[in-house]
């Protein structure tokens, strides 16, 4: 306990040398973020002067209605990588996938974390939360909805990570038969940050958190709430197969000549154009690849409704509907109202024509 | 949370099933109307065939005839520029490919994004151009009616929208992407109502002039 308050208490500059992390390893973190965050060069000094002060914040994961997915892409952030230590330099203080205790011992951490940290903790959530009935999905004992709006009353801000806390994600999919719900639909008096992803990319989690240990505060968001560091540009802007798609040269199939000479997944159903992300310039699996990097097209995951926005392999431009059968039907119908109004015309005419009274020369005379 | 995406789902789900049905059914009904409905039997004996002349007619009404190139070229050329530049858009864009491909099981390549780009904006500049025409040339102006106006509008804004989405001027891109759809939904609907039935009734209207002129035995 001794030994965890003294961490507690620890900068993270000072963490990471006890950890044998190099002040040039430190900096070269503190380059990565600062470019990673947009930052011009001479802020590097003024991120590392930041996060060697920075103390451990308390965070707490709660995971909802979720795979895990979200924890496993973390986990799997290239260990031992200075991403991992920031990690380790924060207090993760409640997690329960990843911690060791169980029960009413991890309930009691949690709650210690949030009377200890009133106002100052981070609050992430993966998962959705279920609105339908609250026994859907619970932990000792306690509805999805009741422990976030505990756990968040007392926090700093919010962090959304994954698409089913950012937007609803698979649980909300249509029929949404637990009446799925994201972090933002329920929180509305705490700063959110949608971290979406299905997973989201781990640095970028760690990034989030980076900026909030750099500069007190959380990064600026887009429309949808997510960090506009990362979630600025399409993955089409940032492609390194768009010169195809600007060519006009398209993989067909998954493995005709296109696809073997890298051209562009558009027709494959790849929906980069509309998917905003870090993947193309981020990558995954320590900078090997990337979903389109290895031959198939972006889900849009990061996406909200990415689940019901299609079929993943139908080009981003074709509409979702039978349209072969409505339209057919529609032929039909239109074939037979054509045909009626046309037979109402020429009986209209005809009878015109009936109508119609032969005026000689002799009748006008008579007439006048 | 209405989202961009969920307003793209709409255009692309329901929105585009009401065009599509008001779009075939006022199209088939409005042509069949002209169809049955005929023209008046003529009982006069026929001094040449009508098929070849018809069918000529349909193809050489295409060239502009020589007086009125003369008397309005802008008018002549504005037009040539922009239903080619139209038709580039519409059929040689590769996503507009798949689109016909999944609807029609019809399929043919496409030209480089950038090259249709291009002719977008040229296209885009000549309506612009047109409508100042249409709004300061006297006589233009005259002869010009609300429906008019209406039908430059429905026919821009689905290659402004294109031109916007292409370029991604309007983030996020989903939002964009749904607006230029929903623009085409609206040409769709309006097109059986309005002068924009002509991309179906030219032909009907060259080939009576071509025939009619044929059976009398004279050049049309």
């Amino acid at each position: 306990m001794a030994d965890h308050m003294k961490r507690f208490r620890q900068t993270l500059g000072e963490s990471l040398r006890e950890r044998g992390v190099s002040r040039r390893g430190f900096l070269k973190y503190c380059t990565a973020t600062a470019s990673m965050m947009a930052l011009p060069p001479t802020m590097v000094p003024a991120v590392a002067a930041a996060l060697e002060k920075a103390k451990r914040p308390s965070v707490i994961w709660l995971s909802f209605q979720e795979c895990t997915g979200c924890t496993e892409s973390i986990t799997r952030s290239h260990s031992p990588s200075l991403e991992n230590l920031i990690f380790d330099h924060i207090s993760l203080d409640y997690h329960h996938t990843l911690q060791v205790a169980s029960g009413d011992a991890a309930e009691a951490a949690r709650e210690a974390a949030m009377h200890e940290n009133e106002g100052k903790y981070l609050v992430v959530v993966d998962g959705s939360i279920p609105l339908g009935n609250p026994g859907f999905s619970t932990i000792a004992g306690i509805s999805n909805l009741q422990m976030m709006e505990e756990t968040v009353a007392g926090a700093a801000a919010v962090i959304a990570v994954g698409s089913c806390a950012a937007f609803g994600g698979l649980p909300q999919a249509n029929p949404n038969p637990t009446g799925a719900a994201s972090v933002s639909d329920i929180v509305h008096d705490k700063p959110v940050v949608n971290v979406s992803g299905c997973p989201p990319i781990p640095t970028v989690i760690t990034g989030v958190l980076a900026h909030f240990l750099t500069f007190g505060s959380l990064p600026e968001l887009d429309a949808l709430g997510r960090p506009m560091v990362f979630y600025g540009q399409s993955i089409h802007d940032r492609c390194y197969r768009r010169p195809f798609y600007d060519k006009g040269l398209f993989a067909e199939t998954f493995d005709d000549e296109g696809a073997r000479k890298g051209w562009c997944l558009y027709r494959l159903g790849c929906k980069g154009p509309m998917a905003y992300n870090a993947c193309a310039t981020t990558k995954w699996n320590q900078g090997v690849s990337w979903p389109v990097e290895s031959g198939h097209g972006c889900l849009g995951c990061s996406e909200p409704d990415f689940w019901d926005a299609g079929g993943f392999y139908n080009a981003l431009s074709i509409p979702d509907s039978d349209i072969i059968r409505n339209a057919g039907i529609v032929t039909a119908a239109g074939v037979a109202l054509g045909a009626a109004a046309g037979a109402l015309n020429r009986s209209t005419r005809a009878k015109a024509a009936a109508k119609h009274e032969t005026v000689t020369i002799d009748d006008l005379d008579r007439k006048s | 949370m209405t989202t961009p995406t969920d307003f793209l789902l709409w255009v692309r789900g329901p929105g585009f099933d009401i065009a599509l049905v008001v779009f075939i059914l006022g199209v088939i009904i409005r042509l069949l109307e002209v169809l049955v409905l005929g023209r008046k039997h003529d009982y006069s004996e026929p001094r040449g065939g009508e098929l070849g002349p018809g069918l000529k007619t349909v193809v050489t009404r295409t060239l502009p005839e020589t007086g009125s190139f003369k008397r309005a070229p802008f008018t002549v050329i504005g037009g040539y520029i922009w239903h080619i530049g139209f038709f580039i858009s519409l059929f040689l864009f590769v996503p507009h490919i798949e689109l016909i491909n999944a609807t029609l099981g019809l399929s043919w390549p496409g030209i480089a994004s950038n090259l249709v780009d291009a002719v977008a904006a040229v296209t885009i500049v000549t309506l612009i151009a047109m409508l100042f025409s249409r709004l300061t040339h006297p006589v233009k102006r005259y002869l010009s009616g609300p429906e008019d106006y209406l039908t430059w509008l429905v026919t821009f804004l689905p290659m402004l929208t294109g031109y916007l989405a292409y370029h991604r001027m309007i983030d996020p891109y989903p939002l964009v992407l749904g607006l230029h759809i929903l623009s085409v939904e609206v040409l769709m609907i309006v097109f059986p109502f309005t002068k924009l039935m002509h991309a179906f009734t030219f032909f009907i209207a060259r080939w009576y002039n071509g025939a009619m002129s044929g059976r009398r035995g004279v050049q049309s």
